[in-house]
């Protein structure tokens, strides 16, 4: 099946559309809410989360014998809760920096979880197989329950999203100064992270536990570059998160024997790498652009200005003047004298210049200009 | 003139861990006055405002604002925090920063409206950041965004304004404009407290003084108290600065 096939498919046939709303749902939720990481500079939090997720889903198959991904996702957000607070109250109650805590639960929850799926594996019972998609994800496996479910919490957490927008945003830009105002950051906090956890796990089956993070983070990162509004913001990464679950899905059927999760996790990198190059304002081309053309127009002010002062001191502003006076030592080169003549501010004759009206206007221009902004 | 209590300190002591910040603070601020509060690095000065304010959690004593806690009387202040304390390249324009100071009085889930809006807008132009409103606030310089957190403060209308370093970062023109502004809300009759490093300006910008180490040195009206005697035992080493009348 080519790309053209996938979308001509997608909306009769039931499996791939099941798929590809689900995929798209899962990176619109997880955009969302990852804009919130982010802007708290809790990146690494969504990794702790989704690896901490995986004991859960074990324990809960030891307790109930059931693959029923309901069951399991219970377990895992669990477990996910769990470790979550207990990173938060080792930040608050110890002299341990947030990455340490975050590392540390990640590393204990996922080993324990590891720990349970070897001894599930060595348990003699047939149903066990299949529980180490959790680790990579399996989004083939996608039912229309699990796509319900996943609308039904997005539907929930854009409701809230909009409720305390307010909220969310003072204690994203100032938590003390919110807590000087009356509210309840604690609260706040926990509703922001509960949701966060949520969406992580809803993940878990299609994406997997150790590619979870990137879903949380990837798409926030590149909205990140495109606008100064947080609204925009979280738009934005809902936007690259959907699209990257939709084209992720299209190219793994397309392509036999790719697996889903890890291609929506490069196709999301895709668009944090062109977001980093490309933005307008903070990307890298343009910045570059726009350094390299500041330096031309300083060295051609620079030049504009030194011939300003040799002509100034000359009854007649365009007597003629030998190029060698000029230097790198005042901004010039060939090409900065060539971009004077083409814009009319210089007269070349042999090897003589000279400042027509037109030159000396602008540069006693750009002379007051200059003296203002010291000022 | 200056018989009400606008803040009243007893007792206070605050650790973190287990050293203390604070050691047995007993404080009372009169209504109306400019004060600095000065004092080493280390001092405390930071964490009396913030232990006044309810960020932080005293192991031992008592604020009360014009005689009740600070949770009842929350909308009688206002707060500056230090400008480092917030990350700078967070995605929102200059007003809806200085709109934040709306949000108190209008509590949970209601949004900011038109009366909002204008109030904050006119606090952009007391600080005199009105042609900013729209820009990021990642390209504002260090003294605009200091003016920027004034306004945001300015727009609680309180009665006692506390600051921490306003002045720290900014130009001498910023400066300026920040003292005037807070020499007109003692004029209005508010109480405004500042954390205050540059010793030097203090009997120029300020009418009271609270000298702090760990404990509370001395406190009073400048002309009185801020002498050489209590800078030495304030700073611990031979200050000398001199005082123009």
């Amino acid at each position: 099946m080519d790309i053209q096939e996938y979308f001509s498919l997608v909306f009769t046939d039931y499996t791939l559309r099941t798929i590809t709303l689900g995929t798209a749902i899962l990176g619109a939720v997880t955009g969302m809410l990852g804009s919130f990481a982010v802007l708290r500079k809790q990146s690494l939090l969504g990794d702790a989360i989704s690896h901490a997720a995986l004991p859960g889903i074990a324990i809960s198959f030891l307790i109930t014998g059931a693959k029923d991904s309901n069951t399991l996702l219970l377990g895992a957000l669990v477990s996910g809760l769990i470790g979550t607070f207990w990173i938060r109250s080792i930040i608050t109650k110890t002299h341990l920096k947030s990455d340490t805590a975050l590392g540390l639960i990640l590393s204990l929850f996922f080993g324990f979880g590891m720990l349970l799926l070897t001894f599930i594996q060595k348990q003699p019972n047939a149903n066990q197989a299949g529980l180490d998609k959790y680790l990579f994800g399996q989004a083939a496996t996608l039912v229309e329950s699990d796509v319900w479910m996943m609308a039904i919490v997005t539907g929930i957490c854009l409701f809230v999203l909009l409720l305390f927008w307010k909220e969310f945003k003072i204690l994203l830009f100032d938590k003390d100064y919110a807590k000087t105002l009356g509210f309840n950051t604690n609260a706040i906090d926990i509703l922001i992270t509960s949701f966060i956890v949520l969406a992580i796990v809803l993940g878990l089956q299609t994406v997997g536990v150790v590619l979870m993070s990137a879903m949380l983070l990837a798409p926030a990162a590149a909205a990140r570059q495109w606008t100064n509004s947080l609204a925009k913001m979280v738009f934005l990464a809902a936007l690259f998160g959907a699209f990257s679950g939709v084209f992720g899905t299209a190219i793994s059927a397309s392509q036999n024997n790719l697996s889903t999760g890890p291609v929506i996790v490069i196709v999301a990198a895709v668009f944090v790498f062109i977001s980093f190059v490309f933005s307008p304002s903070r990307g890298l081309l343009f910045k570059q652009i726009r350094f390299i053309k500041n330096r031309r127009d300083l060295e051609l002010h620079k030049t504009l200005a030194f011939m300003y002062h040799i002509a100034e001191t000359h009854e007649n502003i365009s007597h003629p003047h030998e190029v060698k006076i000029l230097n790198n030592f005042h901004g010039f080169t060939k090409g900065t004298l060539k971009k004077l003549v083409e814009k009319n501010y210089v007269t070349l004759q042999g090897s003589t210049w000279s400042l027509t009206n037109e030159g000396f206007q602008s540069a006693s221009n750009l002379y007051n200009q200059l003296t203002k902004q010291d000022e | 003139m200056k018989n009400n209590i606008a803040v009243q300190i007893d007792d206070l002591t605050v650790a973190y861990n287990y050293k203390p910040v604070l050691w047995d603070i007993d404080l009372e601020i009169p209504e109306g006055v400019l004060m600095a509060i000065v004092g080493p690095n280390g001092a405390g000065k930071s964490t009396l405002i913030k232990s006044i304010l309810g960020i932080l959690k005293p192991i031992a004593g008592s604020v009360t604002i014009y005689g009740k806690s600070y949770k009842e009387q929350r909308s009688l202040v206002a707060y500056v925090p230090q400008k480092g304390s917030v990350d700078w390249d967070f995605p929102t324009t200059a007003l809806d920063v200085v709109m934040m100071g709306t949000y108190g009085s209008l509590g949970w889930i209601k949004r900011p409206r038109q009366k909002e809006k204008k109030a904050a807008l006119e606090a952009l132009e007391k600080v005199g950041m009105l042609p900013f409103k729209n820009r990021q606030i990642s390209q504002l310089s260090g003294g605009q965004q200091q003016r920027i957190f004034l306004a945001r403060a300015l727009v609680q209308d309180a009665s006692i304004y506390f600051m921490d370093e306003p002045f720290q970062g900014v130009d001498a023109t910023t400066e300026i404009a920040i003292i005037n502004i807070l020499k007109e809300l003692r004029k209005a009759g508010k109480t405004v407290i500042v954390v205050h490093h540059d010793l030097q300006t203090v009997p120029e910008y300020f009418d009271w003084v609270t000298f702090l180490n760990v404990k509370k040195i001395a406190t009073g009206p400048v002309k009185d108290i801020f002498n050489d005697d209590n800078l030495t035992k304030t700073y611990g080493i031979n200050y000398k600065v001199s005082i123009q009348e």
